[in-house]
């Protein structure tokens, strides 16, 4: 085998591993990406029942009721609200009041059946998303962080 | 007064470093030796100057000077004394801080050791180390001074986050900056190299026990802590593709692709230039890490740190450090001489073929982590890229590479003989093809589709494993007594290599049992009540009130039983910490050979009950006693004898016996 058959299946190697990454990716990036909408973008957006994507704001005061294991809340960016929907064991750091993301799909009532809540373990903390949504309706306090 | 003498040791370093990086470049350049023997005095003054502000730091932290503001914000009297010191290292100054200690020992210690090492080679490896930490420090004594003072001091500290106060998270970082930083050697060797002009088997002796003992910390430092998620997030999962553990794991993914082409190098003098890039792009990924976990650009359960003007300085220091070398990289690559030339079946083949489907990997773990952060930036929405990304990309790409892995080490250097090959593997194979079937017709009934072949997989790597040492030692096809005379003088590179690969195969087979069959179940239990999961019966006993050194906690009492036998009692808890007040959960585990029995107890439902969520995780015991398989493979490998041969260390070099062992 000389040099130059060498480094040709030095390169067809690579590009057989680029082109076999860039496949997968693709094909990953067309149905495995997970938008993030804030209730107002809700309300502009048209979302099909069966996308999944992630839900994020405030959890709206004395919106939160306990039905067993389900949980029931109103996440708003004071604009908007959206009625959420979660069966599972809550975040230690969920709050009323509170900055939350939750990932779930949109269910034919209009109710988000989330099935993850994100609230970072810092009571403090303002999701990132949140606070870009929050800013964009004006409803950004910086003091509250 | 000890807080500012760390302040000044900090910034006389930073000077000793300036030197260190500049004079002995120049002596190198100019061929002077007394210029070049700056390096190595500079090296250890350097270090003494680190060693003296970090000693000063833990100081704070051990005796509670709460007028240094970083101890203020992150440490309180009533911590464990664990807790106190590993506090140092669990803020973003004080990490930093450890970042470059650790920068100044391992530049001590390639000083110390290094003495076989050509003067020139020794004193550009040190400048180009002393030009990292010159960088460090800058951005350590700008923008995150971890000795600035609070006045007037307040009585007590905020405390420490109570997530972090967990002995496995107490290691989990510094392991992960010893496999940062002891891939920063092999990043010096390399652009030394390049400044040499040239690399050679003796180069990459030199360089291959630095990168294995990264590669061994990074590794244990990422198994620490998805060894804490899975423990201490009550969510029983142990891997989440979050960006700060992608962060850590692309460097390992491209070291472990530079330890196996460093071998290539060493045995046969080819896939240099390659390996050159490869040190180059590994460090520029622990550069990048910790510019993902401290600039705060992430949303992440992980960024304890949020200062995007840290991230600034952090960027450049990465634009600079990985911009420059590349650009090096592409003006000196040419010089070096193409070596030894191999057929596409060959050790060296399987190994590039492994390399190639490794970086790859960490490619599409990379896109996958920045994309979001472009979207954003570019306005095409928020984002987020979560497992099923991975899933669906890095891991296709992995089970070629676990095939190799199984082939590869029975191949000959230079020509294989696959058809050959093959056949010695046929236990193997047919072990697999039994995996595969049993576990069609045995396996539960939601069984995903791709649980059998791809634990086929791994039972095909863990018998080619053992086939290639059985090969080895001659078992079965030569007397007993020659059998255990070959185990015996096996070099320890080579048990290294079959523990660690029989370690990825068990690690493995733990990701998919655990992926595949975990059962989740969550429900309001009241005291007396019973759930079945996964044919155990978990029955509430009780629930009380406890009380720990800084925290209350309820504590949930299951006792869980098979067939009316008993088999665990399980106690989580639900903490509430004192200092900060935050609530924690404490998962319980009972660890069986084959699963873990997993327990966690939440808010009371206010009628008498508890949500309660119980797992049964299949298998993951295996994925943990692989990872410790990982490790102690590494580390066996790592005291092999001929690693030390012109290797920086103090060990006299015995002649070796050049025997015809082929090397792992």
């Amino acid at each position: 085998m000389t040099r130059k058959t060498r480094r040709l299946y030095f390169v067809t190697l690579g590009m057989l591993a680029l082109g076999a990454a860039a496949v997968l990716v693709l094909t990953a990036m067309s149905d495995k990406l997970v938008y993030f909408y804030s209730p107002s973008d809700l309300q502009t957006q048209h979302i099909t029942e069966d996308r999944r994507f992630r839900l994020g704001g405030l959890v709206e005061e004395g919106s939160v009721e306990r039905e067993g294991q389900t949980t029931r809340f109103r996440v708003t960016d004071t604009v908007h609200t959206v009625s959420v929907a979660y069966t599972g064991i809550l975040p230690d750091l969920f709050r009323e009041g509170q900055g939350v993301v939750t990932e779930g799909r949109l269910g034919a009532d209009g109710t988000f059946q989330a099935v993850s809540v994100l609230a970072k373990h810092d009571e403090n903390y303002m999701p990132k998303e949140v606070a870009d949504s929050l800013k964009k309706t004006g409803q950004w306090k910086p003091e509250d962080q | 007064m000890i807080p500012e003498i760390g302040h000044y040791a900090l910034v006389l370093a930073l000077f000793v470093a300036i030197v260190q990086a500049t004079v002995p470049l120049i002596g190198a350049h100019r061929n002077d030796a007394a210029w070049m023997e700056v390096a190595r005095p500079a090296a250890l003054v350097q270090f003494l100057c680190v060693a003296v502000a970090f000693a000063a730091l833990t100081h704070a932290f051990v005796v509670s000077d709460f007028s240094v503001l970083n101890v203020a914000q992150n440490s309180h009297t009533d911590k464990p004394m664990l807790y106190k010191v590993s506090g140092v290292w669990g803020n973003h100054e004080g990490s930093l801080l450890f970042w470059i200690t650790t920068l100044g020992l391992f530049g001590l210690m390639v000083a110390l050791f290094g003495r076989n090492l050509p003067p020139s080679l020794r004193a550009r490896v040190l400048a180009v180390q002393a030009m990292i930490t010159v960088g460090f420090l800058l951005f350590v004594l700008f923008t995150s001074n971890p000795f600035e003072r609070l006045d007037p001091a307040p009585a007590n500290g905020s405390g420490l986050n109570p997530l972090l106060q967990d002995p496995g998270l107490a290691f989990h970082p510094p392991f992960l900056y010893f496999g940062y930083v002891g891939f920063s050697i092999a990043f010096s060797f390399a652009i030394a190299a390049l400044l040499e002009g040239k690399v050679d088997a003796a180069w990459a002796r030199w360089v291959r026990p630095w990168t294995l003992a990264a590669w061994v910390c990074l590794t244990l430092g990422i198994a620490l802590g998805s060894w804490w998620a899975y423990y201490e997030l009550g969510w029983g999962g142990w891997w989440y593709w979050d960006p700060v553990e992608n962060a850590s794991f692309m460097p390992w993914l491209l070291g472990t692709a530079l330890l196996h082409s460093a071998i290539v190098v060493e045995k046969r003098d080819a896939l240099k230039s390659w390996t050159i890039l490869l040190a180059i792009l590994t460090f520029s990924l622990s550069l990048l890490g910790t510019f993902l976990v401290r600039s705060g650009v992430l949303t992440s359960v992980h960024a304890f740190a949020t200062d995007p003007q840290r991230g600034v300085f952090i960027l450049a220091l990465l634009v600079v450090v990985t911009g420059g070398s590349l650009l090096l990289y592409a003006l000196r690559a040419p010089v070096l001489k193409a070596g030894g030339i191999f057929s596409p079946v060959s050790r060296e083949g399987s190994l590039l073929l492994n390399n190639v489907l490794l970086a790859a990997g960490t490619g599409t773990v990379l896109l996958g982590t920045l994309y979001p952060l472009f979207a954003d930036a570019l306005n095409l929405g928020k984002i987020s890229v979560g497992p099923p990304f991975f899933n669906a990309t890095f891991v296709p790409l992995m089970l070629p590479m676990v095939v190799a892995m199984g082939i590869g080490p029975l191949l000959a250097w230079k020509r294989g003989d696959l058809p050959g090959t093959m056949r010695r593997l046929r236990i193997a194979i047919a072990a697999s093809g039994v995996t595969l079937l049993g576990m069609w017709l045995l396996a539960p009934e939601q069984s995903p589709w791709w649980a059998p072949p791809t634990m086929a997989l791994a039972a095909f790597l863990a018998l080619a494993t053992l086939i290639e040492y059985a090969e080895r030692i001659k078992l079965f096809r030569a007397s007993m007594g020659e059998t255990l005379r070959r185990a015996r003088n096996l070099p320890r590179a080579a048990y290294g290599m079959t523990i660690s690969h029989f370690g990825l195969a068990l690690a493995m087979a733990g990701m998919i049992g655990s992926t595949a069959w975990v059962t989740e179940s969550i429900q309001v239990q009241q005291v007396g009540e019973t759930v079945t999961v996964a044919g155990y019966d978990y029955r509430l006993d009780q629930v009380k009130e406890v009380r720990g050194p800084n925290f209350t906690a309820e504590r949930a009492v299951f006792t869980v039983t098979r067939d009316g036998q008993h088999m665990a009692t399980l106690r989580p808890e639900r903490r509430v910490y004192n200092q900060p007040p935050r609530p924690t959960t404490e998962a319980a585990i009972r660890t069986l050979w084959y699963a873990d029995l997993y327990a966690v107890v939440g808010e009371p439902d206010g009628r008498g009950g508890h949500v309660t969520r119980i797992y049964h995780n299949p298998l993951v015991p295996w994925l943990w006693a692989g990872c410790a398989l990982l490790v102690v493979g590494g580390s066996i490998s790592l005291s092999d004898r001929r690693h030390r041969v012109g290797a920086p260390t103090k060990a006299r070099a015995k002649p070796v016996a050049s025997g015809k062992t082929a090397e792992a």
